[in-house]
């Protein structure tokens, strides 16, 4: 064993790895991506690793490797579990030979979501159990536990971390590769009466996961990490509970203090819930606040173990107002929130939570013993707002900044979708309508038009993205005799998670160069008569492209190509020449790239060197042909 | 000097029990998470406990980030309170303003003069009124607990922008702000940061590029 500084996500593909994983699938998503990386990048040779279309897709290549007794785990974020429910319901009475881990990480707050869904009400749905760590030393030890709870029970468990487990670091101490277990999968035996789900095998299924999951409960109570503890030692007589979970656990830990008299309960196993352990952590308290993040799925449970056996406890949390019902928790929160419970006097210090703003994070307000009070409080300036930008050369903005040219004065919608082109919806370029999940973008804008059959509709995908889920939009499309226009935005990249190779890129995790799936080919096999590639860098191409596409009739497609700048070296930056410049800042107020620095001073526009990438578009957009000298990647 | 130390001997008491607190405030892509790593390193190599916690998503795309380190036997969660931290390491001016009430009273604010004007300001949104910023970070940090990074000097110096969360690195490290020196920094460097930047990562933490800060 030895100790590494490592992420959460990266503590987990070690102890996966230390399981002797032998496939890994998934698809990249915020919190959860860099598990299946940091299994890529400390891969001992053996391991299939794969970034997967979407979900589903990771779900089921991960269920088929278990199927024939390797160990194996797929890695997605909530709301791609919405993706992979379909198999992973049903995958649910089938059943696993190998130890099979689904990784699902949540997202609080949200912020960097959609939604703030629980995998832990997830798993109750689907009867499977749930491990839920509270730091990356437990998150990394858990996997272990998954894989071997998996294999015994012979069905997938879930491991939930949330954010702050998945991105928070720490010293973790994991065993030496040396020592890593290495496996033999007995391989596929044939038995349809196991493999092949018919309402019969459902009917037994069904009947055997009840029993199991209650005989399960029973066990759990004993599980280690389901864990009942006493602030004023084993044998005080207190009167009220905490019940807590993952990272929150945390938060509770360092809001208790000395002299609060408690009984505390953490609950690592939602699913199922240790019920004996709840009623023996129950008995002789008169009340028990839940700290929970998310769903109040541990208030629930208790409130049941109550009800079925007999007890006299009140239970408080989100349900009855005490704890904030949405977003974060944070030391401060709990802190205030164990303040009403215990009665007790607030620390010096008492600030309370803010709802998170992913936008732009703000200190929270505190009210003393921090500088503000120390004299008299300085009153802050008014402060720029920083919202997350395209940045500066994002082909993206360009391929907008045509569209929205192309069709300026013309009724029109233009629905988004799930990327980094996401940001197109900000000022100046303002050209994002609708933004649902991943692929919605294209059947949304079929929908609008069957209402308003005169507004021209637009959706834009990314390359990633329609990969994942857009090519059935389009199939559908074609087929039902839309009237659309698709803009593909191809960067070549699934960018916004930060440049994981996909069908298009011809490489894969396995490090092997292969033939790459061709967009145009694509659409072009569904049937499409008009389908244009064009540079959206070389403005009056790309202008000229949309007005000629967006004429034809049916569905019609754009593909704009052009790589993300993160991945492209720039050749020369573009400058300004004073004397041509007249200040009339068009650059600034049409692109809103973060480069194009207007300077208060002259009233003219400067070019930050460190963030110009030679793009040329403020070049091409210039009245007075001022900026020059950019050479694209 | 004397109020250095007390500062530094101030440090240690500020978060938990025995935990120094910092928290890095930025833009996104200006190396907040590389910074954190550094200092994280730094003190594992000290054989204290580390916990951080990072921005990562969306925000990375030039949004504001934030990153929180707490080092020592005190910290359980890897987030630092408001008012609770002992230094703010901030490598943008608006984001000291920003994040200031994350500094504890007594606590050290370390931060770059080089304003990153956010596209909003010039499409509409608030203006950035840099002397403004500057003067309330004057007001409100004492200047024995306040280094202000001369960002230009420091580029002009290495010849590269890519340093400035290093350079911000050393100046916590030398005002006694972090429980760490530059030397562990240095070490951590060597440990972490890719081959072809460690010479000016360690060039960056050996120069001092702190602008006087006026009475």
């Amino acid at each position: 064993m030895h100790r590494e500084f490592l992420m959460g996500n990266e503590a987990m593909a070690v102890g996966a790895l230390a399981a002797g994983v032998d496939v890994v699938a998934g698809y990249p998503g915020t919190p959860s991506t860099e598990v299946l990386e940091t299994v890529a990048r400390r891969n001992p040779g053996h391991v299939y690793v794969e970034w997967s279309v979407n979900e589903k897709a990771g779900l089921e290549v991960a269920a088929g490797a278990a199927y024939a007794g390797a160990r194996s785990l797929v890695t997605m974020k909530q709301v791609g579990l919405n993706v992979a429910s379909d198999p992973l319901m049903s995958l649910s009475y089938v059943g696993v030979k190998g130890g099979m881990v689904v990784l699902v990480a949540d997202d609080p707050g949200p912020i960097s979501s959609q939604t703030e869904q629980d995998t832990r009400t997830f798993a109750a749905y689907a009867k499977l159990p749930l491990l839920d760590p509270s730091d990356p030393q437990e998150a990394y030890e858990m996997m272990g536990e998954a894989f071997e709870l998996s294999e015994e029970l012979g069905c997938p468990v879930i491991v939930r971390p949330t954010t702050r487990v998945d991105h928070g670091s720490a010293d973790v101490l994991v065993a030496d590769e040396g020592d890593w277990a290495r496996r033999t999968p007995e391989g596929f035996v044939r038995d349809p009466g196991r493999w092949v789900i018919f309402p019969a095998l459902s009917v037994r299924a069904h009947a055997a996961i009840e029993a199991r999951d209650a005989e399960l409960s029973r066990r759990l109570s004993s599980y280690a990490r389901n864990a009942v503890r006493q602030t004023a030692g084993p044998d005080a007589r207190p009167r009220l509970g905490v019940a807590t979970h993952g990272i929150s656990a945390t938060y509770v830990d360092e809001a208790l203090r000395e002299g609060d008299d408690v009984r505390v309960l953490r609950v690592a196993t939602p699913y199922p819930f240790p019920d004996d352990l709840a009623e023996r952590f129950l008995d002789g308290l008169d009340e028990v606040l839940c700290v929970e993040e998310l769903d109040p799925v541990i208030e629930r449970a208790l409130i049941a173990t109550c009800g079925r056996r007999g007890l006299h406890v009140t239970i408080r949390g989100k349900l009855t107002g005490d704890i904030q019902p949405s977003g974060e928790n944070t030391v401060e929160s709990v802190s205030e929130a164990l303040d009403r419970f215990l009665g007790r006097k607030p620390a010096g210090s008492s600030p309370r939570a803010v709802p998170h703003e992913p936008e732009a994070p703000v200190a929270p307000p505190c009210e003393e013993d921090c500088l503000s009070t120390e004299k008299n409080p300085p009153a802050p300036p008014q402060l720029p707002v920083r919202p997350p930008v395209l940045c500066a050369g994002c082909p993206h903005r360009a391929s907008f900044y045509a569209v929205k040219r192309a069709m300026r004065g013309r009724k029109a919608v233009f629905c988004g979708d799930i990327g980094c082109y996401t940001l197109g919806n900000a000022a100046p370029l303002d050209m994002v309508d609708t933004c649902l999940c991943m692929g919605a973008g294209i059947n949304i804008a079929q929908g609008v038009t069957r209402v308003e059959p005169d507004t021209a509709a637009f959706a834009f995908v990314g390359d990633s993205t329609f990969f994942a889920s857009g090519i059935t939009g389009v199939v559908n499309a074609f087929y039902n005799q839309a009237n659309m226009t698709l803009v593909v935005l191809d960067n070549s990249t699934t960018a916004m998670t930060g440049h994981q190779p996909h069908p298009g890129t011809g490489r894969t995790m396995m490090g092997q160069v292969v033939e790459r799936v061709s967009i145009e080919r694509v659409l072009l096999a569904i049937g499409l008569r008009v389908v244009e590639t064009v540079d959206p860098l070389d403005l009056d191409a790309a202008v000229a492209t949309v007005r000629r596409v967006a004429e034809e009739p049916g569905v019609k497609a754009i593909v704009f190509r052009s790589p993300c700048v993160v991945l492209a070296r720039p050749q020369a930056r573009s400058t300004v020449d004073a004397e041509r410049c007249v200040g009339c800042l068009r650059c600034v107020r049409e692109l809103g790239c973060p480069a194009l620095v207007p300077d208060a001073a002259t009233g003219k526009v400067a070019i930050d060197a460190a963030q110009c990438t030679g793009c040329t578009l403020c070049e091409q957009l210039c009245p007075t042909h001022a900026i020059s000298g950019g050479e694209r990647p | 000097m004397s109020a250095r130390e007390k500062d530094r001997a101030a440090a240690g008491s500020g978060g938990g029990a025995t935990s120094t607190s910092i928290v890095l405030a930025g833009v996104g892509g200006q190396g907040t998470i590389l910074a954190s790593k550094l200092l994280a390193r730094a003190a594992m190599a000290r054989g204290l406990q580390v916990r951080t916690a990072e921005t990562i998503g969306m925000a990375q795309r030039g949004g504001s980030v934030v990153s929180h380190v707490r080092i020592g036997d005190g910290a359980s969660s890897p987030l630092v309170g408001p008012g609770r931290a002992d230094a703010l390491i901030a490598f943008e001016p608006a984001e000291a303003a920003r994040q200031l009430s994350y500094l504890r009273s007594g606590g050290t604010l370390v931060t770059s003069d080089a304003p990153v004007v956010p596209v909003s300001a010039a499409t509409g949104g608030p203006a950035y009124d840099l002397p403004a910023v500057m003067a309330y970070l004057r007001a409100s940090v004492a200047p024995e607990r306040l280094v202000v990074v001369d960002a230009a000097a420091a580029a002009r110096g290495l010849g590269t922008t890519r340093a400035l969360n290093v350079v911000l690195l050393g100046a916590a490290a030398r005002a006694g702000a972090i429980g760490l020196t530059a030397d562990d920094l240095a070490a951590a460097v060597r440990d972490v940061v890719a081959p072809r930047f460690v010479d000016l990562d360690l060039a960056a933490l050996a120069t001092r590029w702190d602008r006087p800060i006026a009475p």
